[in-house]
């Protein structure tokens, strides 16, 4: 039996509302769940049963309350995330998790090509040819995901909604990280780009990622999933 | 230099002005190339905890301990004043909210520039131009504008010949005083992509003071936020932002518009 890539066991996560009379919200009490290499599995549920949050305490956005979150990258070393320091995490989201959110969150100024470039940029300090290589990947990117080119050297703040969630996912999947969690990435998205970001989630997994997702749309969550899990299930205290 | 060993640690860091608690206990781990915000309201121990650490003031109990490329860790406040300032002119910068304390108003952009190099012994005027030219295209300054005073330039355009005059000797430490209040958006989102790019090409650990959280989110790694002298929540920056614990950060999050 290999060791899955994520393995969630016994995790919990309640908010305190410190200035609402410190109301505390339960939204989760015992999630268990492994994912292993090359599996794709879609987290089902009506909104606010803790889909996001479940992905949000995965990427260490969100605290853990209780419980353990594993995350044991190909041929490396388990980390829990739920005790890891910063400088663990920073390290964790460069090499193992991509993550994309339901919006882009990037510098003004910055233009689209070298916002989809910046993880590969990273990795490439300043070494010219490996940066140009990063601009020419980006540029597969942004054509594959239909951004037209007079686009590309402006800033992402005035694109569409679209056009922004598709930025979003070039960004976080250029890199081909071992663990991609999606939070509904089709949301704004045509049914051609729709059907290039399943292709794209297919590709993920094809080349051994493991892929945790929310799809809001049940034909690309059917259209991706291996797996199925209900997060209504997360919810009993046993 | 080891990467495997912090640049900075500072323990238990304490500070009263008579009987005003300024800093209490203040303790963190600054890595290489990490970039650390400090936020908080007014009044709550920021600059303080910035001034303390850069060896401006002393505090009245803790240490402050850093990594020096020759001698490994050395307690700050254990050198001579001679020693301090050496760092302080090399190894450290230091860019103030009010871009007139950390220049020299009147004399050129390269003279500003040039200075610390004069200072570790440079006196080739060639090269000392030369570098000083560089340094402004680096920071988006127009090389022409070398020869002029910087009580000419806007303010975006001061606040950046500030940092290019800190990181002239490539300082692996800088610390930064709300280095983008008192700038119009759109000068303030070029200058924080500007810092972005340098502390990341030049392997640079930040330490910033703002109450601005969403230069926070965008610069810093990670953030500590302080209330009346103490840090009460520390963490990952999307982390604190996103998943607020202690009562004071949840006000402080809430009470902002999309940070």
């Amino acid at each position: 039996m290999t060791i899955p890539l994520l393995e969630l066991s016994g995790v919990a996560k309640s908010f305190t509302l410190h200035n609402q009379s410190g109301i505390a919200l339960s939204v989760m009490a015992n999630a268990n769940l492994r994912v292993h290499a090359g599996e794709c599995v879609v987290l089902d549920g009506p909104s606010g049963m803790g889909k996001s949050t479940l992905l949000k305490m995965i990427y260490a956005n969100y605290r853990t309350c209780a419980g353990s979150i594993a995350v044991t990258p190909p041929g490396g070393v388990a980390v829990e995330v739920t005790q890891a320091t910063p400088r663990e995490l920073v390290q964790l989201r460069k090499n193992t998790i991509g993550y994309v959110s339901q919006f882009l969150r990037v510098i003004p100024r910055v233009p689209a090509l070298d916002v989809v470039a910046e993880p590969l940029m990273e990795d490439a300090g300043d070494a010219p040819e490996a940066l140009l290589a990063a601009r020419e990947e980006a540029s597969r990117w942004l054509t594959r995901l239909r951004i037209p080119e007079r686009l590309w050297h402006l800033p992402p703040a005035t694109f569409s909604g679209g056009e922004q969630q598709r930025i979003n996912i070039a960004r976080n999947m250029i890199k081909p990280r071992p663990l991609l969690l999606l939070d509904e990435p089709t949301a704004s998205l045509d049914a051609a780009n729709t059907q290039t970001v399943i292709e794209l989630i297919r590709e993920a997994t094809a080349r051994g990622a493991a892929v945790v997702g929310i799809f809001h749309d049940a034909h690309v969550g059917s259209a991706v999933a291996t797996r199925r899990v209900d997060v209504a299930s997360f919810r009993s205290a046993t | 230099m080891s990467l495997s060993s912090p640049l900075m640690q500072v323990r238990g860091v304490s500070k009263r002005y008579g009987e005003r608690i300024a800093l209490q206990d203040v303790s963190f781990d600054l890595w290489p190339g990490e970039v650390l915000a400090v936020v908080g309201e007014s009044g709550s121990g920021k600059s303080t905890l910035l001034n303390a650490i850069a060896a401006r003031s002393q505090p009245d109990t803790g240490s402050v301990q850093f990594l020096t490329r020759e001698d490994g860790m050395q307690d700050v406040f254990g050198m001579t004043e001679a020693q301090q300032r050496l760092l302080a002119r090399t190894d450290w910068g230091f860019v103030h909210q009010n871009a007139a304390d950390g220049l020299r108003m009147d004399v050129s952009a390269g003279a500003n520039v040039g200075e610390r190099l004069m200072g570790l012994g440079e006196r080739h005027y060639g090269r000392l131009r030369a570098t000083a030219s560089e340094w402004l295209t680096r920071v988006e300054i127009d090389p022409s504008r070398i020869d002029d005073a910087p009580r000419t330039f806007s303010g975006g355009m001061r606040q950046r010949l500030q940092i290019a005059r800190n990181l002239v000797t490539e300082p692996r430490l800088i610390f930064m005083d709300e280095p983008t209040s008192g700038l119009d958006v759109s000068v303030q989102a070029r200058l924080l992509d500007l810092l972005r790019q340098l502390t990341r090409k030049m392997q640079l650990a930040a330490v910033i003071v703002t109450h601005d959280l969403a230069v926070a989110r965008l610069l810093a790694h990670r953030m500590v936020v302080m209330q009346r002298g103490r840090v009460v929540e520390s963490g990952l920056t999307d982390q604190v932002l996103d998943d607020p614990q202690h009562p004071y950060t949840q006000l402080l999050v809430s009470s902002v518009l999309q940070p």
